[in-house]
């Protein structure tokens, strides 16, 4: 078993194994350490930074759905300079990848955000959250326009010599166009997908189930919608890819591989089974142990179509 | 916290919709503290996705006891469990009841459902003397097993008081002249708020457990906000609750 190759590579970033768990779903990595062992894991993507502490939006925020929650957290997050002094020197020890999520309302934000994170050694790498579904300002009006996605890469792009991940939006035609902007103004790669936008009503008051009325669905649910877009990317695009949407075991992680993902995000898992992260990567080695594959990144776009 | 796969030891039906768990769980056991709560995957499949939180209501030995009604799909699931059964527990969760101190009178204030975390809490109140104020709809939500020196309300008077537990324990502290008293609460929210208010104008010491939906129970989706009262934004009930001072939050 020892001899699989699970690493792989996200342009110049090199994980020792796929499975890198998502923004939102393992805070800033101290609460989920006591359950999981996350030097185990690819890395871990810490919950969406902004350059201002958010205190996030009224409950209530999440509601279960079929297969799936619905989530308007409103990106509450402790701000760049608390993330600095008191969570950088815990995420310090933790002997994974380390990724970190930004979010911001304005284009000049984010450029601040990475300008600020970039001398942090213990951050590998970026990704750049322009599809949140639950904030006014940025979030989605950045992630469904193109030339937005577009001047936000390259101006990121400017601020920082770290790879820089762009977290795409499903709620959009062709997802595939803005993965091909993100590449040409110098991204260098995508997470795919987001959640997508959603809601719920209570029959009896006829009210919406979350205060902000839409939010964000995560979960099984969703799974293959997120295929489909990976897929959609991968024939279209020589771009690499996150892949994220409902993953809940290794099986689903290797689908997710086989349609294109380079790597692969857990996050509503999480909430669930705080060890899913470890166990598709168990998972996995033994998937490539019975199928005779020497390395996991063969895996990679391999599908039959 | 972690996660132990418990056994299913007993199951008795409390109510028409009323359910009491035992499992053993040694290691949960062990760490649990009154007040805490554990979020129970009530099923091995994908529905429903998430785990559902409950109040430890006691410990015995390597055992821990769960309360509760069937609500929704997942509680109907966790009903219709057998003996033998495993399940998979998250826990123990949050801050429990603060009980140090020296305050002579420990007073619970529980509606229906509310009573879940009590049982537990009194055994470790030996030390003081303690009355239980019980309130619900009507007599068969009355949850009082395990609970000391218990007076009943109830909204149609079909047991003890027609009326409040708020206002049971209003009438009690005035008439006792109490001084030297803290109060530990559960219940519904308007129970809480009635409850809340009172504690305020009157500066009673006052802890006060919320409920709220949840997806991980341990502070990572931060889907539980409560709003703190000194401006400073929410805190999470999951991880910073379920236990508040009563003058704590806004409910």
């Amino acid at each position: 078993m020892s001899k699989i190759d699970l690493s792989v590579n996200i342009g110049s970033l090199k994980l020792k194994n796929p499975v890198l768990l998502a923004s939102g779903t393992v805070g800033y990595g101290n609460e989920i350490s006591q359950l999981t062992d996350i030097s185990k894991l690819g890395g871990i993507v810490t919950k969406s930074l902004s350059l201002k502490p958010r205190k996030g939006n009224p409950p209530q925020r999440i509601v279960e759905t079929p297969s799936g929650m619905l989530n308007a957290i409103g990106l509450a997050n402790v701000g760049v300079e608390v993330f600095i002094k008191e969570k950088i020197p815990f995420l310090k020890e933790l002997n994974t990848t380390l990724i970190c999520n930004i979010a911001a309302s304005s284009i000049e934000e984010y450029v601040e955000c990475v300008k600020i994170l970039t001398s942090e050694e213990t951050i590998q790498a970026f990704e750049i959250n322009v599809s949140c579904p639950n904030v006014r300002e940025g979030g989605l009006i950045f992630g469904n326009d193109l030339s937005s996605v577009g001047r936000i890469t390259e101006q990121v792009r400017a601020a920082t010599n770290k790879p820089i991940i762009i977290k795409l939006s499903p709620n959009v035609p062709k997802i595939a166009d803005f993965a091909e902007i993100v590449k040409k103004e110098g991204g260098d790669a995508v997470s795919a997908i987001n959640t997508l936008v959603g809601a719920s009503f209570d029959i009896y008051t006829r009210k919406p189930k979350i205060k902000n009325v839409t939010g964000g669905l995560s979960g099984p649910a969703i799974k293959p919608v997120a295929i489909a877009k990976v897929l959609e990317i991968k024939r279209n695009v020589d771009i690499p890819i996150i892949g994220l949407g409902g993953i809940m075991n290794w099986k689903d992680a290797a689908e997710f591989m086989i349609v294109g993902a380079s790597a692969i995000q857990v996050g509503t898992a999480n909430f669930i089974n705080p060890n899913a992260g470890n166990e598709i990567v168990d998972g996995l080695e033994e998937f490539c142990s019975q199928q005779k594959i020497i390395k996991l990144s063969e895996m990679i776009g391999s599908y039959q179509i | 916290m972690l996660i132990e796969k418990s056994i299913l030891e007993a199951k008795r039906q409390l109510g028409e919709r009323i359910f009491q768990i035992k499992l053993f769980s040694p290691r949960i056991a062990k760490l649990a503290k009154p007040g805490q709560f554990c979020n129970i995957k009530v099923s091995e499949s994908d529905f429903p996705l998430l785990r559902r939180p409950f109040s430890i209501s006691n410990v015995e030995g390597d055992s821990i006891y769960f309360l509760f009604d069937i609500h929704g799909e997942g509680t109907k699931i966790l009903s219709e469990k057998s003996l033998g059964d495993e399940l998979d527990i998250l826990g123990p969760l949050g801050n429990g009841f603060n009980y140090d101190g020296d305050y002579s009178t420990a007073i619970i204030v529980a509606g229906g459902l509310g009573s879940a975390p009590f049982p537990f809490l009194t055994s470790k109140l030996d030390k003081k003397k303690v009355v239980s104020f019980v309130g619900a709809r009507n007599s068969s939500l009355v949850l009082t097993e395990d609970l000391l020196n218990v007076q009943a309300a109830t909204d149609d008077g079909s047991l003890g008081f027609k009326g409040t537990v708020v206002e049971l324990l209003t009438d009690y502290v005035e008439k006792n002249n109490l001084t030297s008293f803290r109060i530990f609460s559960c219940g519904p929210n308007p129970m809480l708020k009635a409850l809340q208010q009172i504690c305020i104008e009157r500066n009673y010491d006052c802890q006060i457990s919320i409920e709220c939906a949840m997806a991980c129970g341990f502070g990572i989706c931060q889907g539980c906000p409560v709003e703190t009262t000194n401006g400073e934004g929410y805190k999470l009930v999951c991880k910073d609750g379920p236990v508040f001072e009563a003058k704590e939050v806004k409910l």
